[in-house]
């Protein structure tokens, strides 16, 4: 699909970039090698980067890299994710993402440490449970246009969010985005071969960045992803971007939480520390808001098949920054874009920011 | 990993903190027995809140990522580490076996080496080489590895020794294989204007190549390393570098199993096919030799350390460049090459070309 968009076939494809989590979810030791027949990466130089949560939006980075140093005119990024061959659960893969001596024996798993950070983050800000959940309730009313979604809801509300099962408090079922199988590609290439082949309304990467926190997230404050701004910082830079509230268009913060996507909307900077659900509760987050964040339905509508949400996450800025979202598009034009992806022990962020 | 990032960092003058603008760690999950091994990376090499990512293969793959991450202007210095823990892994061939495709390939069970068995059964008629020749090369590497500080498995072997060693899946022996050793590696890399501001004496990387055959055993070239061949095709043509045999000074080629070395020596461009056995019976690789091959001892002599394999050889290389390989060295060496394997079942590799001077 990607490479018949860009118009070309793999034979114009000068190198192959690869991203995916953990290689327990496939059972297959170094899957990338396993995988890179079907990523068109034989006989071409292949590599895959690996942030754990965060590779969704790392490998594009990894792509722009190779564009961006001169070494190659045009690069394939594939991700993918097949999460449902874990059985019963692959929540038990991320039994064994824990340091072995200090976290294991408590045997944690990720919505335990999740409710955690979401509890910290919800009591220094004095946030209501109804502005989180409201954040599930918008991603999966706006998923209902997207064409891989697994939960999108057009009458969901708040009380359904409210109401739903109690995982671990505070987090509830429909506080979480379901685990996903899925494949993205996306074709990155030179501006020289952009405009030698006359792409019609091609996209720019303006700014990439990247950070990790320390392994040890229980000598950490949870409440703000410092992480995250780093990396925002380091994307805005090169993106010339001093004053992202008003130079951003609109966001596709990582949401495999509803929290998350509070939590990232203050990380990448886009508003004060503690003030993403008063945004959220008086619509500014809505599609035809001011600072419409996750247009595409995020995560919570339309699933978290972990590396390849770069389909939802860079792909949604393509979209609508080609203003090819068709039913998902922004109403008002939007020029600049950025998205996250978060992973590792909720220690790494990657952060993409686009133009039109 | 901190030892090693510790005396990197000290011998380029960097403080990782302030200077190094990126990291990349060169890591697999079930090497390390984690899920998610890049949670583990940041606060041994210094990387905590910095831009730091794993790339899962072979250190010469890390350190590609790291000349783009430069080139591209995203970092103007850049750490890459590899590392193994291999001897944490109490089931080495299950691990390696596990690689394997689940549905054609892994079901056939034995121990993994069966494949270099089989390959090297193929190589060898297709190369006119005889077992002795790739017995040669075992005593060469670990002969070289004796007078290597940094080297775990030097040995005075002869020829007969090792063909007399017990098979493991015929023609391969068992001294035909590299020994399992643990290790850290840390390279610094940095801009050129920066890297002639630093402490220490740059070596240059002139040019870098890495690519990938089909993952399919039953598809792939097995008498040919068609993945060197076009990493070396990739490496020599941004190093510029038109007769790898004669430009090339001194070579760190993969030798995770004794015929590995000639079959990547043809394939880098380092010995013509043909005349590999002539070589390695005339001396031509040995240290003190036209071109020295693995004069580090290899992976034959060091040890194999999986996924640090391409970045110990670069450091290596370094040395030699720099004229501090100390026994090892090799006489007036100013162009090097590295070039790794990540092992069985892959047909992936990387290259790097290195030069001191202009």
């Amino acid at each position: 699909m990607a490479l018949d968009s860009a118009g070309l076939t793999i034979d114009d494809i000068d190198a192959v970039v690869f991203g995916s989590a953990p290689d327990a979810f496939d059972g297959i030791h170094m899957k990338g090698e396993n995988v890179l027949d079907g990523c068109g990466g034989v006989g071409k130089p292949y590599v895959r980067v690996f942030t754990g949560g965060g590779t969704g939006v790392f490998s594009p980075i990894a792509g722009y890299w190779h564009v961006a140093s001169g070494m190659f005119d045009t690069v394939l990024v594939v991700n993918e994710e097949k999460m449902s061959s874990c059985q019963p659960h692959p929540q038990s893969v991320f039994g064994h993402i824990w340091d072995p001596i200090l976290d294991r024996p408590l045997r944690p798993n990720l919505v335990w440490i999740f409710a955690m950070e979401m509890n910290r983050y919800m009591t220094v800000h004095n946030v209501r449970y109804e502005d989180v959940a409201a954040v599930a309730v918008k991603n999966k009313r706006n998923a209902v246009a997207h064409p891989c979604a697994q939960l999108a809801d057009p009458n969901i509300t708040v009380e359904d969010v409210m109401n739903s099962e109690l995982m671990v408090w505070p987090v509830r079922r429909l506080d979480i985005s379901p685990p996903s199988d899925g494949a993205s590609a996306l074709v990155i290439a030179s501006e020289d071969v952009v405009r030698k082949r006359k792409v019609e309304s091609p996209v720019w990467f303006a700014g990439v960045g990247w950070n990790i926190d320390s392994t040890m997230w229980t000598d950490r404050d949870l409440v703000f992803p410092e992480y995250l701004a780093n990396a925002a910082k380091m994307a805005y830079k090169q993106a010339r971007i001093d004053d992202p509230r008003k130079q951003i268009d609109f966001a596709e913060p990582y949401d495999p939480f509803d929290y998350k996507e509070l939590h990232h909307m203050e990380g990448l900077l886009l508003c004060e520390k503690g003030e993403a659900p008063r945004l959220t509760r008086e619509g500014v987050t809505q599609r035809d808001g001011d600072l419409p964040t996750c247009p595409s339905g995020g995560l919570l509508g339309v699933g978290n098949p972990i590396a390849a949400t770069m389909g939802i996450k860079v792909g949604e800025l393509y979209w609508q920054l080609s203003g090819q979202a068709g039913q998902r598009q922004i109403p008002h034009e939007v020029r600049t874009g950025v998205t996250n992806a978060w992973g590792d022990l909720m220690q790494f962020s990657s952060v993409v920011v686009m133009r039109s | 990993m901190y030892e090693a990032a510790r005396r990197a960092y000290e011998d380029a003058g960097v403080n990782p903190r302030t200077d190094v603008g990126s990291f990349i760690t060169c890591a697999e999950d079930y090497w390390e027995g984690f899920g998610i091994f890049d949670e583990f990376t940041p606060d041994q090499i210094g990387a905590v809140l910095r831009p730091a990512c794993t790339v899962t293969g072979d250190g010469i793959h890390g350190l590609a990522q790291g000349v783009m991450q430069i080139q591209s202007g995203l970092a103007e210095v850049v750490a890459v580490e590899a590392h193994s823990k291999i001897s944490d892994l109490l089931t080495y061939p299950g691990v390696v076996q596990h690689a394997f495709d689940p549905i054609w390939n892994k079901p056939l069970g034995g121990h993994p080496y069966y494949v270099a068995g089989l390959e090297m059964a193929s190589y060898l008629e297709a190369a006119g080489l005889a077992e002795r020749d790739c017995a040669a090369v075992v005593a060469k590497n670990r002969r070289n590895a004796l007078t290597n500080p940094r080297a775990a498995h030097g040995a005075k072997l002869d020829v007969e020794d090792v063909l007399a060693s017990p098979p493991i899946s015929t023609p391969l022996k068992e001294l035909d294989v590299a020994p399992l050793a643990d290790t850290a590696v840390v390279l610094v890399l940095a801009a050129e204007a920066r890297a002639r501001k630093l402490a220490s004496r740059p070596v240059w990387i002139r040019g870098i190549g890495w690519s990938s055959d089909s993952p399919a055993l039953e598809t792939r070239s097995w008498a040919v390393a068609k993945y060197a061949e076009d990493a070396a095709k990739m490496a020599h043509r941004l190093a510029k570098v038109r007769v790898p045999s004669k430009e090339i000074d001194v070579a760190e080629v993969d030798d995770k199993f004794s015929y590995k070395e000639p079959q990547h020596l043809e394939a880098l461009g380092l010995s013509k096919k043909g005349s590999t056995a002539k070589g390695i019976r005339g001396g031509r690789f040995d240290l003190g030799g036209d071109l020295p091959v693995n004069a580090s001892g290899g992976s034959l002599g060091c040890g194999n350390v999986i996924e640090a394999s391409g970045l110990h050889r670069v450091a290596e290389i370094a040395l030699q460049l720099r004229g501090e390989a100390g026994r090892n060295q090799v006489d007036a060496a100013r162009t090097g090459l590295a070039a790794s394997w990540r092992g069985i079942p892959t047909a992936t590799g990387a290259v790097a070309v290195l030069g001191v001077g202009r």
